[in-house]
């Protein structure tokens, strides 16, 4: 558990030496683990990448050339390209993006809804709070990748729904962590000393809830993210996911397993920049979880 | 303990009344029906056939009817599988599955706990950075990338193995391997977590000052609590395994539980894949209890009250 110190705000002027905040003290952490310093550098690199990459292919993910059919890695097209003809590069650059934003977007669903969801819970406290976690335990139990299977059959494989859908499977553990968070908290003397001293109440949440609620949130969400892009590159891989011509790592990988014998290529690149991604992600969230000393704890 | 157990069982109730609920009225909200096939059947044909299966009846008639049937663990006939229930479908994919399953779980267990105690052990040194690495890369490596690697290498490269099938043997080792490792990887990371919190407590310093051997403070004191997390997480594990099935039979091409549930729903058949969701369901939260009852049984904490 992480808590600021509850006196430095208010009383202890800034006369004495200025104390590092509890963020200064993450960042030095974070920085000196190593595994969690390639992993975000991989990740800026890739995201750079995917983001600025397409300017620099002469190719669009989505131009043919059935002439050339799939071909191996060449000058012209440096990673080769799919049996449609297809820049190989370009639609990873491409499938980059998508991947990336499938895996934000989904997560800024499930941190929306699991942080409201846990704090309106743990703050309640009494019957709703009962109620709401009852609710958290039974949706637990459910095999969520069955229903997003059923959701994106029902709703056609529409690019907005596979947001809401993989959003609204990962915002449960997000729940529990808040509520426990936000319980913990409201019973610690450092909130009562603030209370005590007159704080405003928009004082006491910005500075000394929020805080410490963020650590945990933080490490939780970095974790997620992983987590979302393989559910897309799992439905993707099924064929429910992301349709072509469209591209994302996930489709990339399926079409490069069908045509691994002739076509190796088209199997190895994304299948090695999706694991990579993968990597950084969860090297960058570990290395949060230790740097803001968060304990993982299921409720 | 009982009253635990009992209010576990009763919780059940509601998750798989949910499930049963929500997979049938989505597969009826789904655009297109099993019958919608490249021919062109008449119209008297369709009228009767859609009788014969209760299609033509309100929606909420055949939801209670569906209802009814289920208490009485009947799933229905199949759309697409002319003449065969739901029921006996599961019952020829569910050995296979299991099978695939089992040995996946057997490799994930022998593989996961000894790198994760070995890392442990040997906290901060190369041994423990090698296992923890190997871990790593078994949890990010999905199984469909993991999947047709390893078909890329030992199938076509090597040519030791079958690219797909499930006719002989040595056809489980390729499947197995790829679904056991990614959760050998989950479980060698909670193995190493949850023994190096137990080996950080006074009763290990206490078993060392008394003498004992290093194997026997590791084996005999520490892994009994360090294998905690590991237990814990069985359920979720063995649901993930047998979800897993869905990619992995798809690749491997094995007639399994997963791939009717996945070729079902581009099917259309919706019996077959409410079934079939519905069984997943069941299974995945009957293992859960048995994962909580286990815990319970080995965390001395739990036991007492």
């Amino acid at each position: 558990m992480s808590a600021t110190a509850p006196a430095s705000s208010a009383l202890a002027a800034d006369a004495v030496e200025p104390g590092r905040s509890l963020w200064q003290d993450a960042w030095a952490r974070l920085r000196r683990n190593r595994m969690a310093v390639i992993g975000g550098v991989v990740l800026l690199v890739l995201t750079a990448l995917s983001l600025f990459g397409p300017l620099f292919v002469a190719y669009s993910y989505e131009e043919q050339n059935l002439g050339l059919g799939a071909a191996p890695p060449s000058a012209a097209h440096l990673l080769g390209t799919d049996k449609l003809g297809r820049d190989q590069l370009a639609r990873l650059f491409f499938g980059g993006r998508v991947s990336l934003l499938v895996g934000l977007a989904a997560t800024s669903v499930s941190l929306t809804i699991g942080v409201l969801w846990g704090s309106i819970a743990g703050y309640a406290g009494g019957k709703l709070d009962a109620v709401m976690m009852r609710i958290v335990d039974i949706l637990y139990a459910l095999p969520f990748t069955i229903f997003v299977i059923l959701l994106m059959t029902v709703f056609g494989r529409n690019f907005i729904l596979l947001f809401v859908a993989i959003g609204a499977v990962e915002w449960l553990t997000m729940a529990r962590i808040v509520r426990g968070q936000v319980l913990a908290l409201k019973r610690q003397e450092f909130i009562e000393a603030a209370v005590a001293l007159g704080l405003r109440k928009r004082r006491i949440v910005l500075r000394h809830v929020v805080p410490n609620v963020l650590g945990p949130v933080m490490v939780y969400t970095t974790l997620t993210i992983p987590a979302v892009m393989l559910l897309e590159a799992f439905l993707s891989f099924l064929g429910l996911g992301v349709q072509p011509p469209m591209s994302s790592w996930g489709l990339l990988i399926k079409e490069g397993a069908e045509q691994m014998e002739e076509a190796p290529w088209l199997l190895i690149y994304p299948a090695v920049v999706f694991a990579a991604t993968l990597f950084s992600l969860n090297f960058l969230g570990d290395g949060l979880r230790d740097a803001l000393d968060v304990r993982a704890s299921k409720d | 303990m009982p009253k635990l157990i009992a209010r576990r069982i009763l919780e059940t109730i509601p998750v798989l009344f949910l499930v049963a609920t929500i997979t049938f009225f989505m597969m009826k909200a789904v655009p297109g029906g099993p019958l919608d096939t490249e021919k062109n059947i008449p119209q008297e044909i369709k009228v009767q056939i859609e009788a014969f299966y209760g299609l033509d009846q309100p929606l909420w008639k055949q939801y209670a009817s569906y209802m009814g049937n289920l208490l009485r663990g009947d799933l229905g006939p199949s759309f697409k599988h002319a003449n065969r229930s739901v029921n006996e479908l599961i019952a020829a994919a569910l050995p296979v599955s299991l099978e695939l399953g089992g040995i996946a779980l057997c490799i994930a267990l022998l593989v996961g706990i000894p790198l994760g105690i070995a890392a442990a052990v040997r906290q901060n040194t190369w041994i423990d950075y090698l296992a923890s690495t190997t871990a790593m890369a078994g949890i990010c490596l999905p199984t469909f990338v993991m999947g047709p690697l390893l078909v890329l290498v030992f199938a076509l490269h090597f040519e030791q193995f079958n690219a797909s099938g499930w006719d002989f043997a040595r056809d489980r080792v390729l499947p197995a391997l790829t679904l056991g490792l990614v959760y050998a990887g989950y479980i060698a990371r909670l193995t190493r977590g949850g023994m190096l919190e137990v080996l950080n407590q006074d009763f290990i310093r206490t078993a060392r000052a008394k003498g004992a051997s290093e194997t026997r403070v590791v084996f005999r004191h520490a892994l009994r609590g360090g294998l905690l997390p590991v237990v814990s997480f069985l359920g979720p594990a063995i649901a993930g395994i047998l979800t897993g099935s869905f990619v992995i039979e798809t690749i491997f091409n094995i007639p399994g539980l997963g791939r009717h549930f996945v070729t079902s729903v581009f099917n259309r058949d919706a019996t077959l894949t409410i079934g079939t969701a519905l069984f997943y369901a069941a299974l995945v939260v009957a293992l859960n209890l048995a994962a909580d009852i286990a815990g319970a049984m080995l965390n001395p904490k739990q036991r007492a009250n």
